[in-house]
């Protein structure tokens, strides 16, 4: 019998911290047996406006940091989860995943954050461009972050669906509030704690827990949210984007567990196009 | 607590800090239902002090703010523009020329505006100064450094000079304690108690320009110091608290504040303002919230 017998409740992490849903709800998670393993946060809306609020606040600050810098954190993210493996891996099978595929399923985490790490500073090199004019000018488009973006998780592996979304969107300077797995999000939230423990900013990430049916609207139709990441394949693109009545990006990654490129960091970055007039190089000397 | 200097004798009350804590938790627990929101939005931004005290202040930004104040977001119909622009004295006269033909008043911060350190001849100049740019309101800081030495009757007389000279030409006086570098809530209630004294329309909490600025705590403290001063003289004073009200819901709970203290007869821009930059558009982006249905974000509201 474990020492503290009485089931934990996983908390929200909204800006840094944990709070419980402001709405008082909770909702149980059950193995595959009927026990009860957990108690989770049914999030509301109030709860996902918080969590906007906290998001804009920590994306200018992120998104300035340099690009190295964040390639480190994120590396972090992965020596840390490194570190807490069997843990992750023990977590994961109460859910009722066998041991070696929990296994299986942190060791793909930490890749993934290791290969999106690398990915931090290598990809505005190659995707920016000079392009060509007729004119005296330089024109040249480059990536942005486009701010702040909000995601709803796979409900299978609440680990690498967590981790397989955030990565990309953070790698590229961006904020992020996800909706987990509704039933498997034990370790979602827990990461949520490797994360508050690492050198990723209060607020860049947040992590909500509960009902899509009821989030989803308000993830679609608030306009403080730049792009709406859907990381499953039940999700009716068509009517959301009827039912969000503003302009946002749509980013659709059904088989977000099993892909990792440098395409899913532009997936979250808007191409900014700038005209530059070339002076007189000829007499312009030294430095031009 | 009485209080003796020389010639000023008034008397101030000591302040209940746990009473006021808990009247203000009680305030803030409370709900209000969308139609009063809405009216309470409204009223709230006809209250604004829209202002600029900054260094690189320009005529354009002054022109600007002018327009956002007269038009404060024109796809929201039934929006009222705010009560005042505040700007210093030098850019009295652009805010005025903008500002013609409309309802908003020009106020002007004087009397050497935010420290107040100097001679009450160059004070009452700058104020003249202001008056005839032609400033409808003039916002005046008092002698903190005066007041803490315990020299009542220097600020008193201070007000009362610059307040005689904004009534000989129709022009209401507020007062800035600067609440934040009193120290107490008790010296909070003695300026007040004193500024009262001297009869002005307004009395206001801070500059904007320290750390510490509007709070609950401070404008609790100053309503009811308000109150005592009505029910003594008869003399309705009107509150300004001043800087870091930024949020909408925060100011809804300030008029709530001042409903239950004074009642509905400071519930007029006449006897209530919000000295603030940034709570219009949060007041504009809730507005359109409640007739949208959908959370709005700030890119889509001019900044000022």
């Amino acid at each position: 019998m474990p020492r503290l017998d009485i089931k934990k409740t996983y908390k929200l992490f909204i800006g840094g911290k944990f709070p419980r849903t402001e709405s008082g709800r909770s909702y149980p998670i059950n193995d595959e047996q009927g026990g009860v393993i957990a108690n989770l946060c049914l999030a509301s809306r109030k709860d996902f406006r918080n969590a906007v609020v906290a998001a804009r606040k920590a994306q200018s600050g992120w998104a300035g940091m340099t690009a190295y810098n964040r390639g480190q954190i994120l590396y972090r993210l992965a020596e840390m989860l490194e570190a807490r493996h069997d843990a992750f891996a023990a977590e994961m099978q109460t859910l009722g995943l066998p041991k070696k595929q929990a296994k299986k399923e942190v060791d793909t985490s930490i890749d993934r954050l290791v290969y999106y790490a690398g990915w931090c500073d290598k990809y505005s090199a190659i995707f920016s461009s000079v392009n060509p004019t007729a004119t005296a000018h330089f024109n040249f488009s480059v990536h942005e972050p486009t701010g702040v973006v909000a995601a709803i998780l796979p409900e299978e592996s609440p680990l690498l669906g967590l981790i397989s979304t955030i990565a990309p969107i953070i790698a590229g300077g961006n904020s992020v509030i996800v909706l987990a797995s509704q039933m498997k999000a034990t370790s979602a939230v827990s990461f949520a704690e490797v994360i508050q423990n690492s050198d990723v900013p209060s607020g860049v990430v947040n992590v909500l827990t509960g009902d899509g049916q009821e989030l989803l609207p308000q993830m679609a139709s608030h306009l403080d949210v730049n792009a709406l990441v859907i990381a499953r394949s039940d999700v009716e693109m068509e009517k959301l984007l009827v039912a969000s009545e503003n302009v946002k990006r749509l980013i659709h990654w059904p088989s977000i567990l099993t892909e990792q490129d440098p395409y899913k960091i532009l997936d979250a970055q808007e191409v900014k196009t700038t005209w530059h007039p070339v002076q007189e190089s000829a007499s312009s000397g030294e430095g031009y | 607590m009485e209080v003796k200097d020389k010639s000023v004798e008034f008397s101030s009350v000591p302040v209940d800090l746990m009473g006021i804590n808990d009247r203000i938790a009680r305030i803030k627990a409370r709900s209000i239902k969308s139609e009063a929101k809405v009216a309470g939005l409204h009223m709230a931004l006809s209250m604004i002090d829209l202002t600029t005290l900054e260094g690189s202040d320009t005529q354009q930004k002054v022109r600007q703010l002018c327009y956002k104040a007269m038009h404060p977001h024109d796809e929201l119909e039934g929006t009222p523009p705010v009560a005042a622009v505040c700007v210093y004295p030098t850019l009295v006269r652009t805010a005025k020329e903008a500002l013609k033909g409309s309802e908003v008043r020009v106020a002007s911060v004087a009397t050497y505006f935010p420290s107040g350190q100097s001679t009450l001849e160059q004070k009452l100049e700058e104020t003249h100064f202001a008056i005839t740019e032609g400033a409808d309101e003039v916002d005046m800081v008092i002698s903190r450094g005066k007041f803490l030495a315990g020299e009542y009757t220097y600020v008193l007389n201070e007000i009362k000079a610059v307040n005689a000279l904004c009534k000989e030409h129709s022009v209401d006086l507020k007062v800035i304690l600067e609440t934040g570098e009193l120290g107490s809530l008790d010296e909070v209630r003695k300026a007040a108690d004193l500024a009262l004294l001297a009869d002005p329309a307004f009395i206001k909490t801070s500059t904007g320009k320290i750390g510490q600025a509007a709070n609950m705590q401070v404008t609790l403290v100053m309503l009811q110091a308000i109150s005592d001063h009505y029910h003594r003289t008869g003399a309705r004073v009107g509150m300004k608290p001043a800087g870091g009200i930024s949020d909408a819901k925060t100011a809804l709970h300030y008029l709530m504040m001042v409903k239950e203290v004074l009642g509905e007869d400071w519930l007029t821009n006449k006897r209530f303002r919000f000295g603030a930059s940034r709570l219009a558009n949060d007041i504009l982006m809730q507005l359109r919230k409640q007739q949208t249905g959908l959370y709005q974000s700030p890119h889509y509201f001019s900044k000022d």
